[in-house]
């Protein structure tokens, strides 16, 4: 697998060297629904950052902010800026940032059902302009990473399982040769080992082809183990972030999001609902 | 009355075969003729999956446009050149001005846009070209006018117009010109990711205004062969628009999706109205060519929504 490695220079993930920041953005609906209320983000290039929260907390805004799709959902950034490489992403189409490297893996797989697994594998690589043979390459290294697209390269996305659509999706992002990688909720409806696999074939591409992550996740115990870094999101805002392990060790991510209670308390029936706001906030 | 139905028209049938093939032969050509109508329909509803309504004023649209270059002293050829024009820019229009306001709104708000579209169209048609019948320019165009007589042994004989093969050859050209678009090219398979998920296609960097517009301009193209080719037959007015009505059965049959589907649904239409009024017709006192082809198309909805040759309805998570 190792030989299959883009032919892309990695440049040297120096300290402080940011790949894409998001500064105190503010995205409303409709021109009436406030969904993000001042989040900011910074993703080191070679990175792997987990933004965990529960339902409706405005991850997927986030990410689909970053890659800048609201504006089909009449979503809208209103405050704040987003860098991405030294560019203003909302002066960007979204093609404009694929070519640049940024591109989003949506929740829910969104993989084109009529289209074959290598078809879809191929749209992901509409943006490249670097001929035929270096996407013939790219192919193959999607299939060294997901040995199960090539058994399934044929049939119709939409007829394969749900473990196999979101690796086709992530290939899919692959062929396009991204920097950067915003994956949405990979572990929705996935069995345990599936999400396992998907995340480890994440950090193989972190730590192989050098590709930053922003990974959106509700599953924050699998999420926190292969990040570096996270930011804990509620309510349209963060209200904590921390390296990984700090997290992890965190009685109130403990608490509330990996179910594990903290001392002396043995269940969730005895934490009492207001503590938790009061905690965050404090 | 049994032997009316079962027996007697199929003696006829052999009794008289120059007289079948002939029949057989108008309905290949009316096939033809609707499966090229049809096809634009297929291409704007796999790209954006929206049943564009505009399609037969867009013939008429084409039509009109090739002649009144024409009139105003533009040699043929070049004045063919200038309605391709005109439909590019008319794609880019309907694009920049209809599709890209509406994009991720539901189908049915992108249906009642190409309504407006038609309006429009007929409106725009009408204030520039004016409402009389216009004669098509086919002999200009160099496409051949005449007929043949193929003997048919010792009585009787079948006459084939020129310019009903020329369409058929036209159609078979531009079906598998199509077929190769879609299915090799990059923009073929970007076209039909935008027709799975435009979400999901705007995610991987495929710009849905290109798109867009690219398929509208193929949908225009289609239109102006159509146009020739019926304005040939009859004349270029707006009463062909209805004609295009005739595309929704030959649609349902072959399937919204298909480019081949098109094709034998039209040609299924085309053989069925002919043979059904000619052998049948008399039965009920005529007239079947007009219904029948919907009767065909509402047995087909009933037992196979998606048509011969459609893609197959896949709902999964």
């Amino acid at each position: 697998m190792q030989t299959q490695e883009m032919t892309r220079t990695k440049e040297p993930a120096s300290a402080g060297d940011t790949i894409l920041s998001v500064n105190n953005i503010e995205v409303i609906y409709d021109h009436v629904i406030l969904v993000l209320k001042g989040v900011s983000l910074t993703i080191p290039r070679g990175g792997i950052v987990a933004l965990l929260g529960a339902n409706g907390a405005g991850k997927t805004t986030t990410l689909k902010a970053i890659s800048n799709l609201l504006g089909a959902e009449r979503g809208e950034v209103t405050k704040g800026k987003i860098v991405f490489k030294g560019d203003e992403v909302q002066a960007l189409s979204p093609n404009d940032l694929v070519r640049k490297g940024c591109i989003q893996v949506m929740e829910g797989r969104h993989c084109f059902g009529h289209l074959s697994i290598e078809e879809n594998l191929l749209t992901g690589a509409y943006t490249r302009k670097d001929g035929a043979a270096a996407i013939k390459a790219d192919l193959e290294m999607v299939y060294n990473y997901f040995p199960r697209l090539r058994e399934r390269r044929q049939s119709q996305a939409g007829y394969t399982s749900g473990g196999e659509q979101q690796m086709c999706a992530i290939g899919r992002a692959l062929m396009s040769r991204p920097e950067m990688i915003l994956l949405d909720e990979p572990s929705m409806g996935l069995a345990p080992q599936l999400v396992e696999e998907i995340f480890e074939i994440v950090k193989q591409l972190n730590e192989r082809e050098g590709v930053s992550f922003l990974l959106a996740e509700q599953n924050t115990n699998v999420a926190l183990r292969y990040a570096t870094y996270g930011y804990i999101l509620e309510a349209g805002r963060i209200v904590l972030d921390g390296d990984a392990k700090a997290l992890r060790d965190n009685e109130d991510v403990k608490e509330f999001y990996l179910g594990v209670g903290g001392e002396g308390r043995k269940s969730f029936r005895n934490v009492k609902h207001y503590k938790r706001r009061k905690r965050w906030l404090a | 009355m049994l032997y009316d139905i079962f027996i007697g028209p199929f003696v006829q049938m052999v009794e008289m075969p120059d007289f079948f093939l002939q029949v057989l032969w108008e309905g290949f050509v009316a096939g033809i003729l609707y499966a090229l109508i049809a096809l634009g329909f297929v291409l704007i509803f796999k790209a954006s999956g929206v049943f564009n309504f505009a399609q037969g004023i867009m013939v008429v649209f084409a039509g009109l446009t090739l002649v009144g270059f024409y009139e105003s002293g533009v040699p043929a050829l070049l004045a063919l050149l200038l309605t391709i024009g005109v439909m590019g820019a008319l794609a880019y229009g309907i694009e920049r001005f209809v599709m890209r306001p509406l994009v991720n709104q539901p189908d049915i708000i992108l249906l009642m846009a190409t309504i407006g579209l038609t309006y429009f169209l007929i409106g725009l048609g009408e204030f520039v070209f004016g409402g009389e019948p216009k004669r098509m320019i086919a002999e200009e165009l160099g496409l051949p006018t005449g007929s043949t007589a193929f003997e048919m042994g010792e009585r009787g004989l079948v006459i084939l117009q020129h310019i009903d093969i020329a369409a058929a050859v036209i159609a078979i050209l531009m079906v598998t010109a199509l077929g190769i678009f879609f299915n090799k090219t990059r923009i073929g398979r970007a076209l039909r990711a935008v027709a799975d998920d435009h979400q999901a296609a705007l995610s991987v960097g495929i710009s849905l205004n290109q798109i867009w517009a690219i398929v509208w301009f193929a949908a225009g193209l289609v239109a102006l062969a159509t146009g020739i080719m019926w304005g040939a037959r009859s004349d270029v007015s707006f009463a062909l628009e209805i004609v295009a009505f005739k595309a929704l059965p030959v649609l349902i049959l072959g399937g919204f999706t298909s480019i081949p589907g098109a094709i034998i649904g039209g040609l299924i239409i085309g053989f069925g109205e002919k043979i059904g009024e000619i052998y049948w017709g008399g039965l009920v006192g005529g007239g079947i060519e007009s219904w029948l082809a919907y009767i065909i198309a509402l047995i087909f909805l009933l037992f196979r929504p998606q048509g011969l040759f459609g893609e197959r309805i896949i709902e999964r998570v």
